[in-house]
């Protein structure tokens, strides 16, 4: 339903910045977690130690705490947006989100978190062909205005 | 600052003339509104609670944050599972340290004005919203019940915002509320599902695993089975559909109230993309589902209940059951509603399942409270949605079958599956 909230211009064919829609700003830098898969943040990614435990997700084993973490969507349960809420709250929650179009579960954890605990990641929603490019972007940096530098 | 239009209703809310937590509730409202491009908040006649779900310090601090501002529910509000059987967790593995902010986070939605319901399936016994209602339901199999069965509106709400509506009474304007956004998108073609796998009811966990996993967040339109499903058939259907993609409305052509024929599901539209499973593909989805757990192998657990077990589901386990015992080394747990225990129990069903060795567990499942032992490490369910979040929530191994699989596995102590259906030809 969101889709043309986000421009289909995209600057992935050239070298500048990318920049999308930030649904929650924020400043964050750090390594990109990157997977071309949706994952639910419930039964798929672990409150406590950060771990993504969808064992039929690519990126399973992986930690996702402090990372800039980018994928296309979440799915599946609603219960995404207490987990995340609580991955916050203890710190172990990726330090921003980068997804293809807007995703509502993220931006509302992190509005609830800045409400909650006065600290939240970055969500911004990139035009499909700018999520595409961070396949290739190993570090990335988000600055408020929903800009993504490489690093 | 916000481009969202607001009567005078919300800009009380907004400016704490309700209290503050119905101005909490209302920020996060408005804030969210802009988020998904809404011009304005419509109003809503009924919520079902999905945040009602313990997920540690934060989802209670969020919960008292709003008691104790003195937010109420404006309109009918259900409560979905808990983290705790509140009355029966000292019976299973469940800690003190678990329970005891779990029920306080249940107290906190009671106190809120929600009804204690406690069930992921609220429309088994509780009053149902009509045709083109416009409610806020949490809970992903809820949601897309409501949308497509009922044919209700509700977009797909997730933890601490279904709240945040029933609070104020309103939601955005946007999503599957809005007529133009529940057009299919996707066409389903049932036409190569074998007959015999028709008459299968683990066909539609599986169809509805093997659609979500392609769809993602699309709707989809079925059409060309040569049998019509129940409503247990598109609990399950729906339930996978939204536990493997994020479905939140189907339509089936000549059953769903949105799609008396292909061309209303569509509005008009052609279809984007068409996809046309045959039974080899679903044989593949169906092996899929398990986890680390092969046929013939032992078994601790059949769990069954996800969404919460029906009336109708309890009488056809008890016709299975009946007169016959289970394996000494397997247990087997039902988890529902307190609503539908009552009336399985009214029914006499829950005495053939007992004399069977069958254990029930209301309020939760075994997805949303820490119940299972150490010991039990191998499940068996004949629902997608268990079978889906097993591997990760629970870290067990875990084998798809159909309720009468599940039946005759738990009596033979080890996994055993009747392929007849799986292995039909159209």
């Amino acid at each position: 339903m969101d889709l043309r909230a986000v421009s289909d211009r995209s600057a992935a064919s050239g070298s500048g910045p990318l920049t999308g829609r930030a649904l929650v700003a924020g400043t964050a830098e750090g390594a990109v977690l990157y997977s071309s898969e949706p994952l639910s943040f419930w039964g798929g990614y672990d409150a406590e130690t950060g771990e993504i435990i969808d064992r039929r997700h690519p990126l399973a084993g992986q930690v996702g705490a402090d990372r800039i973490m980018a994928i296309p969507a979440t799915r599946g349960s609603s219960t995404t947006t207490a987990v995340l809420l609580e991955a916050i709250r203890r710190g172990t929650a990726p330090a921003a989100f980068l997804t293809r179009g807007p995703d509502t579960f993220l931006a509302l954890a992190a509005i609830v978190a800045a409400q909650l605990y006065n600290r939240a990641p970055p969500v911004i929603a990139l035009a499909p062909g700018d999520f595409d490019a961070l396949r290739r972007i190993p570090r990335a940096r988000v600055e408020p205005a929903g800009t993504v530098l490489a690093r | 600052m916000t481009s969202v239009r607001l009567d005078e209703r919300d800009l009380a809310f907004l400016g704490g003339d309700e209290g503050e937590g119905a101005r909490l509730a209302m920020s996060i409202l408005v804030r969210m509104a802009d988020v998904v491009g809404a011009r304005e908040l419509l109003d809503i006649t009924a919520a079902h609670i999905d945040s009602s779900l313990y997920q540690g310090p934060a989802t209670l601090e969020f919960a008292e944050r709003l008691a104790d501002g003195g937010a109420r529910v404006r309109v009918p509000t259900t409560l979905n599972v808990s983290g705790v059987d509140e009355h029966g967790w000292r019976e299973w593995d469940v800690s003190e340290s678990w329970a005891a902010p779990a029920r306080r986070q249940m107290e906190a939605y009671e106190a809120m004005g929600c009804e204690p319901t406690w069930t992921c399936a609220p429309y088994q016994t509780q009053a149902r919203p009509g045709v083109g209602e416009q409610v806020a339901w949490g809970e992903s199999s809820a949601i897309v019940f409501a949308n497509s069965v009922l044919g209700a509106r509700t977009e797909r709400y997730p933890d601490l915002l279904d709240i945040c509506c029933a609070v104020t009474g309103r939601a955005p304007a946007a999503g599957l509320h809005l007529t133009g956004n529940r057009a299919g998108q996707v066409f389903v073609d049932l036409s190569g599902v074998p007959r015999r796998l028709a008459e299968e009811p683990a066909l539609y966990p599986v169809l509805g695993h093997w659609i979500g996993l392609r769809v993602e967040g699309r709707i989809p339109v079925l059409d060309g089975l040569p049998v019509r499903p129940g409503e247990d058939d598109l609990k399950a259907l729906g339930a996978a559909m939204a536990s493997s993609g994020a479905v939140g409305l189907f339509h089936w052509v000549g059953l769903t109230p949105e799609a008396p024929d292909l061309d209303a599901a569509f509005q008009g539209r052609e279809p984007a993309t068409r996809l046309r499973p045959g039974p080899a593909a679903l044989r593949t989805a169906r092996d899929e589902l398990g986890s680390g757990l092969s046929d013939a192998e032992g078994l601790d657990l059949v769990v069954l209940g996800s969404p919460h077990f029906s009336l109708s589901e309890f009488a056809a386990l008890a016709r299975l059951v009946k007169g016959r015992r289970r394996h000494a080394g397997v247990r087997m747990l039902i988890t529902t509603g307190r609503a539908v225990r009552a009336l399985a129990r009214e029914a006499g069903y829950l005495d053939a399942i007992e004399s069977f060795g069958g254990e029930l567990t209301v309020d939760t499942c075994i997805l949303t409270t820490p119940m299972l032992p150490e010991s039990i490490r191998r499940l068996m369910t004949n629902s997608a949605k268990y079978a889906w979040y097993t591997p990760g929530l629970l870290e067990r191994a875990v084998a798809f079958g159909s309720l009468a699989d599940c039946v005759e596995s738990a009596v033979a102590g080890r996994v055993t599956r009747d392929d007849g259906a799986w292995t039909s030809e159209p």
